[in-house]
C-alpha cells in the first residue's frame, strides 16, 4: 500500500515554512534530505538518556552507549542486506571512497618499502582504475589522486547523448585493478547497470566499488545483489544526520585493508614503536565515534522501512514520470539525461534555452521553490553534454505533483522574466 | 523581489554586453573560475600611450557574472589605474555590504545597479569574478595604482 504525501508531511516540521515570504517548495533532496522529527528525537534522545564515548569505559552509560551505536549499525545493515561486521561509519560518502583509495595508496606505500602486503591493492605503472563520466567529484577525483601517486592509469567510461553508459569493450581489460562506477546518477538520473560491470571487473580479477548515494535513499538496494566488493553512501541524502556514512566492504577485504585514519580505538595491540590493528570495522573507526548521528540514521532506516523502499520508488518514479512529462511541454526546456522512465532514477537536470541556470535557480527561488543550480560536482558530465551547468529537480517522499507544478510555473516565469529570444552572449 | 536583483541596467547589460572580446594588446591575462556552478571569465589588460587601462574579457555564466563584467568594462576602459581604484574599492566595498550600503551613483554609475546582489550571498561572487579576475590582471601586468605612482 502507499503512504500518503499529506499525512507524511507532517513528520517533517520545516517542509512547513515559509522561504522569501511564500510557502517552501523543497526540490533539492538530492543534494540533502529533510529530516523527520523521528530522527531528530533519536538524537535527542541518545544525549539525553545514553550520553557516552562508545567502544570505551564500563560504566552502565558507556555499556548502553555502545550497544545503541552498535545496534544502529544492525539495523543499518539489516536495512541494505548486509552482515554487521561490514558496515563501517565514515563522517560521509566521499570519506568512504577515500578510505578504499588511500588502502590502495597505503597497500601501495608499504609493499615498496618491502612490507608483505595483499597484492589486491598494490598499484603502479601500467595498471588502471577505470570510473565513468558521470561521477560525482567524489567518486574520479580520489582516483585521480592515486593515480597521481603510483603511475596507474585512470580510464572511463563515456556517455551516449541520451546520457546513459556507453559500455564499450576495452575499457576495463587485464590491466585494470579497480572499477568504481555510481549506481544512480545526480545529475542525469541514469540508473546503471551495476552488476554486470561489477562482473566485468571480476572476470579480469579486480575489485569493484559503487557509489550509492542516489540509490539507497530512493529504491531498494542490497548490496550483495550488487556484485561490488564496496559501496558508499551517505546518512543525510536518506532523512539521517549530516557527520555520518556508510562504507560497505567484503570483511575478507576490509581485514587485509591498511588503515585510512589511526589512533585511538581502530587498535590491538599498541607499542612505542609500532602496532597492531583491530579487525573491520573498528580498524576503520578511529577515535570517537558519531554515535548520536548513527542512531539518527538507524531511526531514518526504520521510518524508510516503514514506509517500505518499494513504495518509496514507486512514488518517485510516477512523480519523476510526471516531471518529465511536464518539463516536456515547456518549449526551450532540454532535459539532460534520459527522458523516459527505463532505468531512470529521481534526479531531473534541464536547461531552459536562453537563460543561465543560475538566474532559472534564482527566479523559482523567488517564488519559494529550492532547486539545485550548477555542475552539481559532476563538472566532466556537464561538459559532456556541453552545458555549463544545469538546473535540477531532486524529488523524495515528501513531495508530489502540486511540488512540481509549481517548479513548472516558476520556470515559466524565469522564461517570461526575462524574455523570448535573449541572445545569450556565449 | 527579483526585480530587486535583476535591475533594467543589468539586464541590458546581459543582453547587449559592452566591451567583450575587443582586440587589445593584452600585457596580462587572469582567468578566474567559480568552482561552486562552473561560471568562467578571462580579462585581459593592457595599457594605452596614454596610460590608461585597457580592459578586455570573455566569458560565460549567469546574468550578473556577465552584465558585471560588461559595466566593469565600460567603467574601467580609457582610465587610468589610479582613476579606476578607487571604483574597484567601491564596488568591493558595496558587494561586502549585505544591501546595508546606498552606493555613491557618482563613482559607480550603472554599478549602483547590483547594490541589490550584495543581498543575496550565493549571487556575490557572481558579481565580484570578473573584478577579482581584472585586479589580478592588474597585478601581473604591473598596472595597479600603486605601482604606477610608485614608477612614476
Amino acid at each position: 500500500m502507499m503512504f500518503d504525501v499529506d499525512s507524511l508531511r507532517a513528520d517533517f516540521p520545516i517542509l512547513s515554512r515559509e522561504v522569501r515570504g511564500v510557502p517552501l517548495v523543497y526540490l533539492d533532496s538530492g543534494a540533502t534530505s529533510q529530516k523527520p522529527t523521528r530522527v531528530l528525537d533519536a538524537e535527542r534522545y541518545f544525549y539525553e538518556n545514553l550520553n557516552a564515548a562508545v567502544h570505551r569505559g564500563a560504566h552502565a552509560l558507556a555499556e548502553e552507549a555502545t550497544d545503541a551505536y552498535e545496534g544502529a549499525r544492525q539495523t543499518i545493515a539489516s536495512f541494505v542486506g548486509a552482515q554487521v561486521e561490514e558496515i563501517v561509519f565514515t563522517k560521509n560518502a566521499t570519506e568512504g571512497i577515500n578510505l578504499v583509495a588511500y588502502a590502495f595508496s597505503n597497500a601501495t606505500d608499504k609493499a615498496r618499502q618491502g612490507i608483505d602486503v595483499d597484492q589486491r591493492f598494490v598499484i603502479g605503472p601500467g595498471d588502471s582504475i577505470v570510473v565513468t563520466e558521470m561521477e560525482h567529484h567524489a567518486n574520479l577525483v580520489p582516483w585521480q589522486e592515486l593515480c597521481a601517486k603510483t603511475g596507474a592509469t585512470l580510464k572511463w567510461f563515456g556517455l551516449t547523448d541520451e546520457g546513459r553508459l556507453n559500455i564499450e569493450p576495452g575499457v576495463i581489460d587485464n590491466t585494470t585493478k579497480f572499477v568504481s562506477i555510481v549506481h544512480q546518477s545526480n545529475l542525469l538520473g541514469t540508473i546503471n547497470p551495476v552488476r554486470e560491470i561489477m562482473d566485468m571487473a571480476h572476470a579480469v580479477g579486480a575489485l569493484g566499488m559503487v557509489d550509492l548515494c542516489q540509490s539507497v535513499p530512493h529504491m531498494p538496494v542490497n548490496v550483495d545483489e550488487l556484485g561490488a566488493d564496496f559501496a558508499s553512501w551517505s546518512g543525510h541524502k536518506m532523512l539521517g544526520p549530516t557527520g555520518i556514512g556508510i562504507l560497505w566492504g567484503k570483511s575478507e577485504l576490509l581485514n587485509v585493508m591498511p588503515p585510512f585514519l589511526s589512533g585511538g580505538s581502530m587498535i590491538e595491540m599498541v607499542h612505542m614503536d609500532q602496532s597492531t590493528y583491530a579487525p573491520a570495522p573498528q580498524r576503520f573507526e578511529a577515535g570517537v565515534p558519531m554515535a548520536a548521528q548513527a542512531i539518527g540514521l538507524a531511526s531514518a532506516c526504520d521510518y524508510l522501512s516503514e514506509l517500505g523502499m518499494d513504495n518509496v520508488f514507486k512514488h518517485e518514479q510516477e512523480l519523476t514520470a510526471y516531471t518529465l512529462a511536464e518539463l516536456a511541454k515547456i518549449p526551450g526546456v532540454r532535459v539532460i539525461g534520459p527522458t523516459d522512465m527505463h532505468d531512470r532514477g529521481s534526479a531531473v537536470s534541464f536547461v531552459v534555452e536562453g537563460i543561465h541556470p543560475h538566474d532559472v535557480g534564482h527566479l523559482m527561488d523567488a517564488e519559494g521553490v529550492a532547486v539545485r543550480v550548477g555542475h552539481h560536482c559532476c563538472w566532466p558530465t556537464c561538459r559532456r553534454f556541453d552545458v555549463p551547468a544545469t538546473t535540477r529537480i531532486t524529488t523524495y517522499i515528501y513531495n508530489d505533483k502540486s511540488d512540481i507544478d509549481k517548479a513548472v510555473a516558476g520556470i515559466k516565469s524565469a522564461q517570461g522574466f526575462f524574455g523570448p529570444g535573449i541572445a545569450v552572449s556565449a | 523581489m527579483s526585480e530587486d536583483l535583476y535591475q533594467e541596467i543589468i539586464l541590458d547589460h546581459y543582453k547587449n554586453p559592452r566591451g567583450k572580446k575587443v582586440v587589445i594588446d593584452s600585457l596580462a591575462q587572469s582567468h578566474q573560475v567559480n568552482p561552486t556552478c562552473g561560471d568562467e571569465i578571462t580579462v585581459d589588460v593592457g595599457q594605452s600611450p596614454d596610460g590608461t587601462l585597457l580592459v578586455s574579457y570573455d566569458g560565460q555564466g549567469c546574468s550578473i557574472s556577465q552584465a558585471s563584467a560588461s559595466v566593469m568594462s565600460e567603467l574601467v576602459n580609457g582610465k587610468t589605474p589610479e582613476e579606476a581604484a578607487p571604483i574597484q574599492a567601491a564596488f568591493m566595498e558595496l558587494m561586502k555590504s549585505k544591501g546595508q550600503l546606498e552606493p555613491d551613483e557618482e563613482i559607480l554609475e550603472d554599478a549602483i545597479a547590483f547594490a541589490g546582489v550584495s543581498k543575496y550571498p550565493a549571487r556575490i561572487k557572481c558579481a565580484l569574478i570578473s573584478w577579482m579576475a581584472l585586479s589580478d590582471a592588474q597585478i601581473k601586468a604591473k598596472l595597479t595604482a600603486a605601482t604606477t605612482i610608485r614608477n612614476g
